[in-house]
Formats: structure tokens, C-alpha cells, sequence
């Protein structure tokens, strides 16, 4: 039996989505640029794209910009308001515990002489609004908190942060990275105060190398990338015309399923969850969701510390039985460090390299979820029976 | 893969000081060589046997270039081995290719031309210098050999009236017989060589000529440069891995198969044996003193890559080893791990410190690769304090509790072993 529980690293691609990209790619391969039909017959295929896309996010058509990913509508987002808006003020604010995408793109403003704040989180994994209030100044010009977390599924406040920042300073941009959050649950930009938001293609069963960045109409920002002048100037460089039609084709099915998807995901994190109690030394990470705010949890995402097992080696001894999960996060397995995240929420000392991550889809069944609990119980106490010792 | 290589070999032609790599810096002068001769050091005191080691060095010239692009003839003649461009060739490319041939003293790019008559020869070589050092000064001696005893002139008279030439030519050079920057060897033979450069090779013996011997690979920084030191001195290498999965991951193990790869590129197709040895860790983690682990497990390893050496043709063993760099490289150690093969085992790197072995590391293009951070998940298996100065008789004694499955254990792994050619 396989079972793919690391879809927050990337997801299989959506059949419907991989007809439409191998169709646009093979048949329909115009250039939306170019004046002749073929050219009109892609730009079609981009503008049912941006419509989905528009829909889902109750935005318009204008406001949706297609990119190369999460990483480059991250950079995007965060360069293009900072520069822009460099008059207003030189204070940015982000969390500890954003995607490197956003983590790396402040360090880079910081180096260009911008401020930016870290706001902490709890044990739980989220930020505290009053912290946000806190940090807020008269030369605030942007804020990034993302959606929901990648290693431990918290979900972040992000609506009533939204609020609070337009209330304080309705000039200040809020930005969300939702490239976890797009997908599992229903984003209204509009509605929540959101001015920028990133999301991913691969991640909801498109394909990689596609990403979205909505842009409010009206929002000051430069492009980064310059060229042939593509998307209103924004984003110049021949559209990713297959990649954006099945993103948005992948997003449009996963949106059309997403209730009973929820609910199922739901269930198989709570059964997942109480499976994984019953053996001791094992500490869930996160909110639980049976929490009294259990709904600030994302319904994807297991993240679970086993004491006395290193994370890899559970991981590779899950693999030998078909069963792919995450060490910490993908992004960050290559790199031997301790997880930002897991640190950021306070964790003891053993539980960072320790710590596993389960993360589901919609092809996520309970079956496999039954089938990933037994080899657990079967592996943890031969694992833990060779453990370092003196 | 590739790209390590390739990685390895942009440093190596780019390194300060071997400026004289690629002559006449950014432009295209590097045309006018289409051969070369290849000097080497250590074949030429062998005896009666010396043209098998010459035979050899041929072959793994001919090996190297075949990756190359274009065509080349290799000759050898009258003690000498040249290498000539049939058309069409990279000059990087071959330098670089020819620089990872063991045997290899030094290569001397040449220009040939066809005897059209002395005054000629006078305009070529001054062409030459021309070129060849833009600046066109320095001190200069023309070293004339006939090898063609009818050609007209005597090699004395050839390097006064080529010498005068240059002279003529450029005022600001200056001939200097016994210490001249500039050596200018003119040899007349059927054509006219000219060269004047010398580009090092890697030294050693070609692979091939000395035998062969097991590798001990591991996917550290060390393994690789101990692999290539004794494959310098012309002896052929396979390689053993000993994989712990799910304790290693398969990313480890595609990290030394990269590495046998990048040494591969020295010393010819490697034969990789990969053996699983997870059930034999958890055995001996199992019966043993924890502090003794690792020696006992290493105690294992050499016992299995002896049988694997023996039944393989191989006459040694190799290992990265280097005294007092980790518990298990003490004397106390090593005489502890060594007493359990019959083979000699061989450590190049014994000597070393280990900024000595990161620079080979460095030159050979293994280093990059060597550091990437997958493996050990084995720290479990690794004490906090493990012994430094273990008793063989302790060992020994130790080890006797394995006696019930050990065998078994180790007949298992010897019969999964996976096998691949890596080149």
C-alpha cells in the first residue's frame, strides 16, 4: 500500500488539470501576446484562469497575477510594496514563523535598510493581536502573516488582523502568504482586510512552477521582474499559460469539493490524532481539535513529536512500508537545522528532532490513515529499542 | 553528477598560478595547438618492464579522450607519448581531461607544422612567441632537438639562428641558458614541434598497472581523497558502501554513488558494492557495550569487505583513516580494527590533518558533494563517549556474544549485495 501524507510539500496533480495542461501545451501552444488567433486562443485560456481564480477569491479579474510559485508571489508581494511605498514608511512586520519565502525576503529588506518586526507566537503556534497592535507604528508600511502554517497547521488570525491593521492605519498593505491555506479553506481578500495574497499551484494539485498573487486594485507596487511588460507591467515575462489554466482548473474542482472534503480531512486528523495518543512519549504539536478553538488548526496538518525517535529514521522506517511523510517541513529537511517554527512555539529541546509531519489531501482516505497508525505501533518500539544509550 | 565534475574541473583550470593552463589569456591563440606532449616522471626509470606501464598510459589516455569531443591519435615514440587533434577539438576540455590521467607528469600544448625550409621555421617560431606571451619580453633559451639527423642545420646552430631571430624580433627579451622563463623546445622530426609550456599533470602511475584494490566508502569527506591517493599510483579501485536504512537514507546513498563517480573520473569505472548492514548494527547495538560499538562495528565492516575483496580479485583494502581524528582513529583503534583482516589495508591519509585532506578534497572535486548533510540518522549507534583506547582482548571477548546469528547476519548481507558499475 502507498500512502502520500506529505501533500504540504506538493500534491499529485488532478487528472482534469493534467488533460487541460498537456492540451494547451500540445495543441493550443499560442503565446497570448502574439495578435494571431492562435495568440487570442491562449489569452482565452488565461482569462478563464484569472476568472476562476477571481471567483474563488471574490476579487476581480484585474487583480489576479499569475507567477512562477509560492516563493516568487512571496517576493513579489513583499519587494514590489516595499519599494513602492518606501516614501510612507520603512517599517515592515512578519512572524517567526513564516515560510522561508517570506522569512528570507525580509531578511533581504532588512538589508536593504528597512525595519522589520518578528511577531512571536504562542504554543500554539499563532500570533497574539495584541503583539500586532503592539508593533504597529506610524511608518508601518507593510504586514505578511501567513494563513496557516506548513510544519504544524496553525491557523493565524489573519481576518481580525486584517481589521486591526486597517482600523490603526488604513494606508498600512496586509499581505497573507496562503499558499498552505488556499485550497482548505474559503479566502475573501476583500472581506478580511487582505491587500496581497500569495498562493501555490503544486499544492492543490496543480502543476508545479505555477503561482497566484492577488493584488487589490488601487495597491501601490513595482514590478521585480522587467520585460516584455506581460500582466499590466507587473509581472513582464511570456504567462505560464498551461500552468495557470491547470492551477485554476485544479482549484476550481478542489473548491467544487471542498465541504465534504473538509469534513473528511477533519476526521481523518482527529482519528490520526487519537490513534497517535495512545502511544506514549508522542506530543501533538499545535492546537488540537478538540480544543474549544480547535477551528484554529488546519484540517491537513499533523504535526507529531515521538521521544527517543529521530524524525528521519521514522521516517525512512515508515517509507520501507510505503508511507511518505515529512521530516519538519520539505523546505527545510535538507537543511540539518532545528525547524524555526517548533522553536519559535517553545518546544522542549527533544521534540526538534523529533518531530514528524503528516499532511493529507483530498485522495486521503481512512483507510490509509488505519494503515499508517498500525505501522506506527509496529515501528516505534523497535525503533526506540535501539536508541542512543550512555 | 555531471555537474560536480564539471564544477571540479572549471576550478581546477582556473586556479591562480596555473595561469599558463590556457595560453594567451582570453583570446583565441589556443588554435594553434592541435597536440600535445605528455611528459612523465616515475615510468621513466622503470626498467625492461617500462613499456607496460607505457602501453598502459596510452590506453588511459585514449579512455580519458574518448569523452572528449573530437578525435585524437595517441602515440607513443621513441620514449614519448603525443597526443594529436585529428581535426576539430575543445582545448579546455582535453587539458582538463588529460590533467585526471594518473601517469601524467606534465602536458605540453604543441603547434606542428610542415617543414617548408629554415627561414619559415624562424617566422613560425617568432609567430609563436608572438603569441604565446603577449607581453614579449622575459629571459628565453630555444632548445633545438634533430631528430631528423638530415635536416640541415645542426641543433646548436638551430638555436643560435632561431634565438637571433627572436632577438630581432622583439628587442625586450633577453636570452638567458641557465635559468630562462621562457624554455622554447623546437623538435624536428617528420614535422617541426614547437611547445614551451607545461602544463602539471596529476603525477602517479596509470590506473591499471598496479592491481586492485576495496575501498572502504563512506559518504564522508575522507573516502574519496584516500581512493583517488592509491589509484594515483596506478591501482585499480572498487568501492564498498554500507547502508543502514532506514537509520541512512537513500539520499546518503546517492551521495556516494556521486562520489564514486567523481573519483571515477581519475580512476576508470568503479565497481560500487552496496551492502546492507542495518540487521548487523542492530545486532552488535543489541549484545555489545555501547561504547565499543563503533569499533566492533568496523571490526565487521572490514571483515565484510575483505570476503567481498577476496572473492573480487582485490589485494587490499583502502580506507579514509587518519590517526586521532575520531575515536575509532586512535593507534588503539586501529591496531583493534586492523587485526581482523588478513589483507593489508592501506591508509593513505593517515598522516594527514584534516585542512591537508579538505585541500585534495577541494582539487578533486570531491568536497562539495562530500559535505552535503544527508546521513547520519546513525548517531544512535554512535556513543556519547566511545571508547578511545579499546582492549582487542575486551573486544574479542565482547564479540563472542554475537556468535549465535552473526554469521548468518553477515552470510545475508554478503548475498543482497547490490552491485553497480559507476562511471
Amino acid at each position: 500500500m502507498e500512502v502520500y501524507l506529505d501533500n504540504s510539500a506538493t500534491t499529485r496533480v488532478l487528472p482534469e488539470a493534467a488533460e487541460l495542461v498537456t492540451k494547451i501545451m500540445c495543441e493550443d501552444y499560442g503565446n497570448p501576446s502574439s495578435l494571431h488567433t492562435r495568440g487570442m486562443q491562449a489569452e482565452q485560456y488565461l482569462r478563464y484562469a484569472r476568472q476562476t481564480v477571481a471567483e474563488l477569491l471574490k476579487a476581480g479579474e484585474k487583480e489576479i497575477f499569475f507567477t512562477s510559485g509560492g516563493t516568487e508571489s512571496d517576493n513579489m508581494a513583499l519587494i514590489g510594496c516595499a519599494f513602492a511605498n518606501r516614501r510612507r514608511g520603512n517599517h515592515l512586520i512578519t512572524t517567526m514563523i513564516e515560510h522561508p519565502a517570506v522569512l528570507q525576503t525580509m531578511r533581504y529588506l532588512e538589508s536593504v535598510g528597512f525595519r522589520v518586526t518578528y511577531l512571536p507566537v504562542d504554543g500554539t503556534g499563532r500570533i497574539r493581536l495584541e503583539d500586532l497592535q503592539r508593533a504597529m507604528s506610524g511608518d508601518t508600511i507593510l504586514v505578511s502573516i501567513m494563513h496557516t502554517n506548513n510544519e504544524v497547521g496553525s491557523l493565524q488570525p489573519v481576518a481580525e488582523a486584517g481589521a486591526l491593521i486597517k482600523r490603526m492605519n488604513p494606508d498600512t498593505l496586509f499581505h497573507v502568504d496562503a499558499v498552505q491555506g488556499f485550497g482548505k479553506a474559503r479566502i475573501f481578500p476583500k472581506k478580511m482586510g487582505i491587500d496581497l495574497l500569495s498562493a501555490s499551484g503544486h499544492k492543490i494539485h496543480g502543476p508545479k512552477g505555477t503561482g497566484i498573487l492577488y493584488i487589490r486594485d488601487k495597491v501601490k507596487i513595482q514590478p521585480i521582474l522587467y520585460g516584455g511588460g506581460q500582466q499590466m507591467n507587473l509581472r513582464s515575462g511570456t504567462e505560464n499559460v498551461p500552468g495557470a489554466a491547470g492551477t485554476a482548473k485544479a482549484a476550481e474542482l478542489v473548491y467544487a469539493h471542498l465541504d465534504g472534503d473538509l469534513e473528511r480531512l477533519r476526521r481523518c486528523k482527529r482519528r490520526l490524532i487519537e490513534g497517535l495518543r495512545e502511544l506514549d512519549g508522542v506530543r501533538i504539536n499545535g492546537l488540537l481539535p478538540d480544543h474549544p478553538d480547535g477551528e484554529g488548526t488546519a484540517p491537513h496538518i499533523v504535526s507529531a513529536s515521538f521521544r527517543d525517535v529521530r524524525s528521519e529514521v521514522l521516517l525512512h522506517a515508515l517509507e520501507e512500508k510505503g508511507i511518505y511523510v515529512s521530516a519538519g517541513s520539505a523546505c527545510s529537511a535538507r537543511k540539518p537545522q532545528p525547524s524555526a517554527t517548533l522553536r519559535a512555539m517553545g518546544v522542549e529541546n527533544w521534540m526538534l528532532e523529533s518531530t514528524v509531519r503528516f499532511s493529507f489531501s483530498v485522495y486521503t482516505t481512512m483507510e490509509e490513515i488505519d494503515y499508517t497508525l498500525q505501522t506506527i505501533y509496529d515501528k516505534i518500539p523497535m525503533l526506540r529499542k535501539y536508541t542512543r544509550r550512555g | 553528477m555531471r555537474d560536480s565534475i564539471r564544477g571540479s574541473r572549471a576550478e581546477m583550470s582556473s586556479r591562480p598560478g596555473n595561469r599558463q593552463t590556457r595560453p594567451g589569456a582570453g583570446t583565441n591563440e589556443v588554435d594553434m595547438f592541435t597536440a600535445f606532449l605528455i611528459k612523465y616522471a616515475e615510468i621513466g626509470v622503470k626498467g625492461s618492464n617500462r613499456y607496460l606501464f607505457e602501453d598502459a598510459l596510452v590506453r588511459q589516455i585514449r579512455f580519458a579522450l574518448e569523452k572528449c569531443e573530437g578525435a585524437f591519435e595517441v602515440r607513443k615514440n621513441q620514449g614519448r607519448i603525443y597526443v594529436e587533434a585529428l581535426g576539430e577539438f575543445d582545448y579546455d576540455e582535453t587539458v582538463d581531461r588529460l590533467r585526471q590521467v594518473f601517469g601524467i607528469a606534465a602536458i605540453c600544448p604543441m603547434v606542428y607544422v610542415e617543414d617548408e625550409g629554415f627561414e619559415k621555421l624562424c617566422d613560425t617560431v617568432v609567430g609563436y612567441i608572438g603569441e604565446t606571451y603577449p607581453d614579449r619580453s622575459g629571459t628565453f633559451k630555444v632548445n633545438a632537438r634533430r631528430a631528423r639527423k638530415n635536416y640541415p642545420k645542426e641543433s646548436m646552430e638551430i638555436n643560435a639562428d632561431l634565438g637571433e631571430a627572436i632577438l630581432n624580433a622583439f628587442p625586450e627579451m633577453k636570452v638567458d641558458v641557465h635559468n630562462p622563463e621562457i624554455m622554447l623546445n623546437v623538435e624536428i622530426r617528420e614535422k617541426i614541434y614547437i611547445y614551451s609550456m607545461e602544463i602539471p599533470g596529476p603525477g602517479g602511475m596509470p590506473v591499471g598497472t598496479g592491481g586492485k584494490a576495496m575501498l572502504l566508502l563512506s559518504g564522508g569527506i575522507d573516502s574519496p581523497v584516500a581512493g583517488y591517493m592509491i589509484a594515483k599510483r596506478g591501482v585499480k579501485i572498487d568501492a564498498v558502501y554500507f547502508h543502514a536504512p532506514p537509520y541512512t537514507s537513500e539520499r546518503a546513498k546517492q551521495k556516494v554513488v556521486d562520489l564514486a563517480r567523481i573519483v571515477s573520473a581519475y580512476t576508470g569505472p568503479i565497481c560500487l558494492h552496496v551492502i546492507n548492514f542495518t540487521d548487523i548494527q542492530l545486532y552488535i547495538h543489541e549484545k555489545c557495550p555501547h561504547e565499543e560499538l563503533t569499533v566492533i562495528m568496523r571490526r565487521y565492516m572490514m571483515r565484510i569487505a575483505e570476503q567481498i575483496a577476496q572473492e573480487t580479485g582485490c589485494l587490499g583494502l583502502i580506507t579514509g583513516e587518519s590517526i586521532g581524528q575520531v575515536a575509532s582513529q586512535t593507534l588503539h583503534s586501529l591496531a583493534a580494527t586492523n587485526e581482523v583482516c588478513t589483507l593489508p589495508v592501506y591508509r593513505p591519509l593517515i598522516g594527514f590533518d584534516k585542512q591537508e585532506i579538505v585541500a585534495v578534497a577541494n582539487r578533486i572535486g570531491s568536497y562539495e558533494t562530500s559535505i552535503l548533510p544527508y546521513e547520519d540518522c546513525c548517531t544512535i549507534f554512535v556513543a556519547k563517549h566511545p571508547v578511545t583506547k579499546p582492549n582487542r582482548n575486551v573486544i574479542r571477548r565482547h564479540e563472542q556474544k554475537l556468535d549465535e546469528k552473526i554469521g548468518e547476519l553477515i552470510k545475508t548481507a554478503l548475498e543482497t549485495d547490490e552491485r553497480m558499475i559507476v562511471e
